[in-house]
């Protein structure tokens, strides 16, 4: 491709959202994420899966910008992410930690409004479009009627949604979110959910890009078009929801012994935890309280593959 | 930008929500301009009553005419070398802390952390005393050992808490570097003290408590110039500071930079703590019970132009009380703020006990 070209086109057009390349990423020199390659298309749900501590909040935070890359490439929409103004990337991509904090003294109204930061300029009352936006954010999290509530006095679920409504008020066209569930009720996690999944992209046809990170693997199946397994700061798994979730992946990535079967409504993978894995190839549930030492000659999770 | 985020439904009724934000938001607004307004009144009180009431009273008319340069015996020095650049060199010092402090409580998000209690102004102090007693310094001089003294303070404290790798202050790290560092700079203040001869350590002592007794026009000129840099600093830096408060994960993923904007707060904060006890000595627990005050009178959020008026409403007003309303005696304005300060500070553990928002 001439340069002429690659400058002439929009990168946005057919680029997806991400695309990693040999990617790792860490801190100092201690590689957390190692060699991913990864594309993310724009326009759908991806969901990250994987055992605690296996790398996808840090893989989150290489997307927002957080990490630079001990090696390989991170291109979002076609550039790399180290080239984009800091702002401009905020309006594109916005992200959802785990454990934001909750600045004193604001109202509900107050703290969705800073989701507006990276559109608003340095100085001056929000505009019109700010207002909608917010506005907008909260009806989506059922927070309307809350918008003049001190955020302290909020429950754990309530606050849950206030972030929820200021990553949506950023407006960005791809949103990450790191367990956006917890703290939910599952009727607030299947509302906000199914919400993410209607998401319109903010700017132009087609929806929104979703890139979550979720615990709760039936809800994952339920509300991913993509689901990424990662173990050990690599992925091991790209595809489907019935395509990644089967009982030898499930036994590689969480040390879970489960069955799949599957949602007579919609035909999703339904995931049936029977056990750690590693407590053995037995093929019924323990009925006896688990044991403190594992029993002599217990194997390692390979052999729980074998089972049907 | 009119999309809406999804099915457009819902399109209708979102102008009127946006509506009733912008009129919530209004609602605030004019709470907080009422309440910096009202203190903005309260300093005009406090400064009237410092300046006409007192031992020695003057009335309005004269004031005025004294201002306009009419010579009146007697009244003309009281009201121009003693009363008016006590006044002034008070509510100076007090907005520069009340900012500072509003500026550290922002950053460190801990109702105990401001320049007081983090050894700033004691830093302050150590300087001043060990330029008195090691360099025989007198006068001026004075103030630029005690600015010296505040700036080693908080570069000890900032190479204590800052992270190697990675970059950024930590704010725990941060509180206790600088507890530390104010027992280290008491230390050497009273270690000095006692080298000194007695009569220079009545001084000492005398500065070391917090006193305006040594306000001269010299010193307001110095003061107000860094005020005038730094305070529109302070604003612009505290409001800059608002992505920094959700943590630094979201406050990156809105496109801010969180480690910048702290570690500038935390340096604008210094120079004005620094800049008021050069001038003044440590005027205690000021910048510590600005900020909690303010907050009050703006129920909740946070005003840095509210903290300044409070932190100058309470030097001036404790100006005051030390040198006039107490019979028989005669008290540097940092004591009586300490009095006030201790039992405020009570209150605020107290409160954060309980579990409310301080």
């Amino acid at each position: 491709m001439s340069p002429e070209l690659h400058a002439v086109a929009d990168p946005a057009a057919d680029a997806p959202a991400f695309r990693m390349r040999g990617l790792s990423l860490g801190y100092g020199d201690r590689a957390v994420v190692r060699e991913v390659d990864l594309d993310i298309p724009h326009g759908g749900t991806t969901v990250l899966i994987g055992a605690n501590g296996c790398g996808k909040t840090t893989l989150l935070k290489g997307l927002s910008r957080q990490l630079k890359p001990l090696a390989g490439t991170l291109e979002a929409d076609g550039r790399g992410v180290r080239e984009w103004h800091a702002r401009q990337y905020a309006r594109s991509v916005s992200l959802l930690p785990q454990s934001p904090v909750v600045p004193e003294g604001l109202t509900v109204a107050e703290l969705v409004e800073r989701g507006r930061h990276p559109h608003r300029r340095w100085w001056g009352a929000p505009s019109p479009d700010d207002d909608a936006a917010v506005a907008r954010a909260m009806e989506l999290t059922e927070l309307t009627a809350l918008a003049g509530r001190p955020v302290e006095e909020l429950s754990g679920g309530q606050r849950q949604r206030v972030w929820i409504a200021l990553s949506l008020a950023q407006r960005a066209r791809t949103m990450l979110l790191d367990e956006p569930t917890s703290y939910l009720d599952l009727a607030h996690q299947v509302d906000l959910l199914d919400m993410l999944r209607g998401l319109e992209h903010p700017d132009g046809p087609g929806r929104a890009t979703v890139v979550a990170v979720l615990h709760e693997l039936n809800l994952a199946a339920r509300v991913a078009d993509r689901l990424v397994a990662m173990a050990a700061g690599r992925i091991v798994a790209v595809g489907s929801p019935a395509e990644v979730l089967t009982p030898e992946l499930l036994a590689e990535v969480f040390g879970l012994r489960a069955d799949v079967a599957r949602d007579p409504v919609g035909g999703r993978p339904v995931v049936l935890p029977r056990g750690r894995a590693r407590e053995g190839p037995h093929p019924a549930p323990p009925a006896d309280p688990v044991a403190l030492d594992p029993a002599p000659g217990a194997r390692p999770a390979e052999t729980v593959r074998n089972l049907p | 930008m009119t999309g809406t985020l999804l099915v457009p439904a819902a399109a209708p009724e979102d102008t009127g929500a946006a509506d009733a934000l912008r009129e919530l938001r209004r609602a605030r607004a004019r709470r907080t301009r009422r309440a910096v307004a009202l203190l903005a009144l309260a300093l005009l009180a406090a400064l009237a009553v410092r300046v006409l009431l007192g031992r020695y009273t003057v009335t309005i008319p004269d004031f005025f005419a004294i201002l306009a340069g009419e010579r009146i015996p007697g009244a003309s020095f009281i009201v121009l070398q003693e009363k008016l650049p006590r006044a002034v060199l008070g509510a100076l010092a007090g907005i520069a802390l009340g900012c500072s402090g509003a500026l550290f409580r922002r950053v460190l998000r801990n109702p105990l952390a401001s320049p007081d209690i983090l050894g700033i102004t004691y830093g302050a102090a150590a300087g001043a005393v060990a330029g008195t007693a090691l360099w025989g310094l007198r006068g001026t001089a004075v103030s630029w050992a005690a600015l010296a003294g505040a700036l080693l303070a908080a570069a000890l404290i900032a190479t204590a808490s800052v992270r190697l790798r990675g970059g950024g202050i930590v704010g725990e790290r941060f509180l206790l570097a600088g507890i530390g560092v104010a027992a280290l700079a008491q230390a050497v203040t009273a270690a000095m003290l006692t080298r000194l001869a007695l009569n220079s350590a009545q001084d000492a002592a005398v500065w070391t408590a917090g006193s305006l007794s040594a306000a001269t026009w010299e010193r307001i000129t110095v003061l107000g110039a860094c005020l005038l840099l730094a305070v529109p600093a302070a604003v612009a830096v505290h409001r800059a500071l608002e992505p920094a408060e959700l943590g630094p994960e979201l406050a990156a993923g809105l496109g801010a930079h969180p480690g910048r904007s702290r570690a500038l707060a935390l340096g604008v904060g210094v120079l004005l703590a620094a800049a008021a006890t050069a001038a003044t000595g440590p005027l205690a627990f000021v910048a510590l019970m600005s900020t909690p005050v303010a907050t009050a009178l703006t129920r909740g959020r946070t005003s840095i132009l509210a903290c300044a008026l409070v932190g100058a409403v309470v030097v001036v007003a404790a100006d005051s009380v030390g040198s006039d309303l107490l019979s028989g005696t005669q008290l540097p304005a940092g004591v009586v703020t300490g009095a006030v300060g201790a039992p405020v500070m009570l209150w605020l553990l107290v409160r954060q006990r309980r579990g409310a928002a301080a």
